[in-house]
Parts: C-alpha cells; structure tokens; sequence
C-alpha cells in the first residue's frame, strides 16, 4: 500500500491497488464465473440430495448403499475427480460443475439424512394421529424440522464447492482459480493475492448469507434458544 | 469406451512406471509426503489439542479453526506459498500447505473427543487422586482415542487430496502424472493418472476403515 500506485505492478508487490483499477474488468468476470459455478453446483447437488435423502430415510436398506456410494466419491481428490470427468465433459465448464456436484452430494445427503432421522417419533406419530399422509407428512413436519441441520449441511457444502471451484483452473474454468494459475506462470504476486483473497470473501459471504436465510426460514429454533 | 481401454494401456506400458516420471517414483513421492506431514500435524495439533481439551480452554479456537480450513482454497495457499521464499527449496510449499490443512481436522476433532468424556469419569479419576497428567493419559486419552482417531483419518484424506493439487503447483507426486498429461493433451495419461489417485486415496481410507474395526479387539485383549 505504501508504493506509489504507478509502479507496484512493475515492482510486482503483493499488494497493489493500480492492479485493482486496471484489471476490474477481469476481476469482475473470473468472479462472476466463480460465483456462477459454485451456485449451479450446489443447486444441483441439492436437487440431487434431496430425493436421495428422502428415499434413503423411507427405505433403511437404501441409506447404506447411498451413503457408501457418496463417501467414496468425496475420498477422490478433487483434481482426479475432475480428471476422470475430462473424457465425458471435455474441457469445460459443465466437467467442473459435475464434479462439484459429486462432492456436495456427500456432505447434503448426510446433513438431510441426519435431519430427516433427528425428527422424534412422537412427533411423527402424533401427525399420522391427526390423518396426516405419507407425502403430506413429509413435506409439512419431516422437511421442515429437518430444515436446521439440511442448512448447515448447505452451508458446509456451498463453502467446500467455493473453494474447490479454483481446481477447475486445470480445464480453463475455475473461476478465481484461473487468475491464480496464470498469475502462478508469470509469478504475478498481486494477482494471486486479490484473487485468493477475493476467494475467501466469497466464501465468508456465502456462509453468512445462508446463515441468514437460515434464520429467517427456521424461526422456531431461535423462539426456542430465546 | 474408448478412453478407458487408452487409459489401461497407459497404465499396463511398463516404460510409465519407471524414472524419474514413472509411476513408482511418483507413489513413493506421494506417499512420503503424506506419511511426513501427517506425522508432523500430529506432532502440531495432537498436543495442543490434547493441553487445551484437558484444560477445558480454547474450544472456539479449535472449533473455528476447522471451518477457517474450509473457506481457505488449497490452491490458492499452494500458490502464495510458491511466490514467497518459501517456494525456493523445493519441496517447500507443499509440505507447509500439506501441514496446514491436515492440522484443523486433528485439532478440532482430538478437542472435541477430550470434552466428550464423560465428566463423570472424570470426577471419579480426580476423586481417587490421580494427578493432571494421570488424568490426562489414563483416562481422557483412551477415552478419547476414536474420535482423535476419526480426526487422524480425515486428516489423512485430506493430505492425499492437497499432494495431488500440489502438483498444479509443481509439487512432486501422483498429481504430476495428471498435470503432465494435460500438459500433453494426453487425455489417457490423465485418466490414468486421476484413476491412480482415486485407488491411493481410498486405499488410505481403507486402511484406517480397517484399523478401525481391528483396533476395539485389541483394546480389549490389552484388558
């Protein structure tokens, strides 16, 4: 910060504030793409979760197999995951959005399974009592009370994806990623800086904004804490 | 699919697993990076953990370090590290990123199994005049041992994981093979390479899954 902005970029700092006023534009993009793929991710993840959450609560015997199958797919570290999708998807942006979505499945079916099975007996009980059906009971009692721990399961995922995202710099879509890795080849400080940073305030953003929605969609669970 | 029988080629073609490049080298490099660095987040964050869990102290520290983790991209810490001083001895960047990401799942997870005793026990231990450090090793420590334990595996994968980005970072391991390949547009090369590492990393989680189910039985032969 103390350098005159003319020349930071030309003494390659860490920190340089002519490299903000002159490369908004890509700045701008490599965020919008960050953000967009994080967020198509996690929403897939989350239609994907969800049913699969649901059929593994209904049907015991298919909670082993489900949540098997998604620990190992989050075991494979991220590069190889996104390499072993380079064959089906090619270089683009829809291989890292696959591969995001293979690991947010992890961490959104635990969460929603644990939620769904958090649900007391009694509670359910007492809504079959008043002639509630299955699909009725689902949606108005189970989904709701397991809202708390589903968010919580969200949040740890959109974070992961968030992060995970600058991996895809290996085909070209990564986002903040793809600042990084050019700035890594030409050994621009301040590029990989701003974009690391900008990296984690995406992240902290994200988390926090959920941690709202959280709120205002569960108010129950404050009335409770008091 | 045509990529996967390329794919088997590569791998199966015996001039791929030797030198400097081959795929026993880079294995070797791979797995003493892991074996490294999980030994000295051990050495790190077993203790600390351990002092604070016994003491009671620290919990928000050791509990927010775990999310900090999260929101931290590897790459990004990979590659800040390369541009600083760091970056000019070799291996340098990688086993301090390495270090850093495999510490939270130890800290946080050896803390919570040291709080999760149960306060009885505890109670009981102190009433019959063992001292802090008798506490600590005789009662909370074993009590403790499977979440510490659950900690040590995650931290585990997760070591795999950040040595195979390393090598977007010009770290050595089996990532390079992958990085090479899309260096190559070789896209049998990388199949090859991700399968590699897909089998390492749940090889080491097979392992703990393993000791896992073996190590109640010894406990109780101990007994």
């Amino acid at each position: 910060m103390t350098a005159p902005p003319d020349d930071c970029l030309a003494r390659n700092e860490w920190i340089c504030g002519e490299y903000l006023s002159t490369r908004r534009h890509i700045l701008v993009d490599a965020v919008v793409q960050h953000l967009q793929l994080t967020a198509v991710s996690v929403l897939i993840g989350l239609a994907i979760a969800l049913p699969l959450a649901v059929v593994a609560r209904r049907w015991g015997w298919a909670a082993g197999p489900v949540l098997a199958v998604t620990t190992i797919l989050y075991t494979i570290p991220s590069l190889a995951m996104f390499s072993l999708l380079l064959p089906v998807y090619g270089l683009s942006a829809t291989l890292v959005v696959a591969g995001l979505v293979l690991y947010s499945l992890t961490l959104l079916v635990r969460n929603i399974l644990a939620g769904l099975r958090a649900v007391p007996e009694e509670t359910r009980q007492a809504a079959r009592g008043m002639g509630y059906g299955p699909i009725r009971l689902l949606l108005t009692v189970e989904l709701p009370l397991a809202l708390p721990a589903a968010m919580a399961g969200l949040r740890i995922a959109t974070v992961s994806a968030v992060s995970l995202v600058t991996v895809g710099a290996i085909v070209g879509f990564g986002g903040l990623g793809n600042l990084i890795y050019a700035g890594m080849n030409t050994y621009f400080k301040a590029q990989v800086l701003t974009a690391s940073v900008l990296c984690v305030v995406i992240a902290i953003a994200a988390d926090l904004l959920l941690l709202l929605v959280q709120r205002l969609i569960t108010p129950w669970t404050r009335a409770v804490r008091g | 699919m045509n990529t996967l029988t390329d794919a088997w080629h590569w791998l199966t073609d015996s001039a791929h697993w030797s030198g400097d490049d081959g795929i026993w080298h880079r294995l070797a490099q791979h797995l003493v990076l892991t074996v490294v660095c999980l030994v000295i987040s051990c050495l790190i964050a077993l203790p600390v953990a351990l002092v604070l869990g016994h003491l009671g102290k620290g919990g928000a520290l050791a509990v927010n370090i775990s999310n900090i983790g999260r929101a931290v991209p590897t790459f990004a810490v990979l590659v800040l590290l390369l541009l600083t001083p760091i970056g000019k001895w070799g291996e340098g960047p990688t086993v301090v990123a390495l270090v850093l990401f495999a510490v939270p799942p130890l800290l946080t997870n050896a803390y919570v199994g040291m709080r999760e005793v149960d306060r009885d026990v505890v109670r009981a231990a102190r009433g019959m005049g063992m001292t802090g450090p008798q506490m600590l090793f005789r009662v909370e420590l074993p009590l403790s041992l499977p979440l510490l334990m659950n900690g040590v595996r995650i931290a585990a994968v997760q070591l795999v994981a950040t040595a195979t980005i390393a090598a977007l970072a010009g770290g050595g391991g089996l990532g390079r093979i992958i990085t090479a390949g899309f260096n190559l547009a070789d896209t049998a090369q990388v199949v090859a390479g991700a399968v590699l590492v897909a089998v390492f990393a749940l090889l080491v989680e097979g392992v703990f899954e393993v000791a896992e189910r073996l190590a109640p039985r010894w406990a109780g032969r101990a007994r």
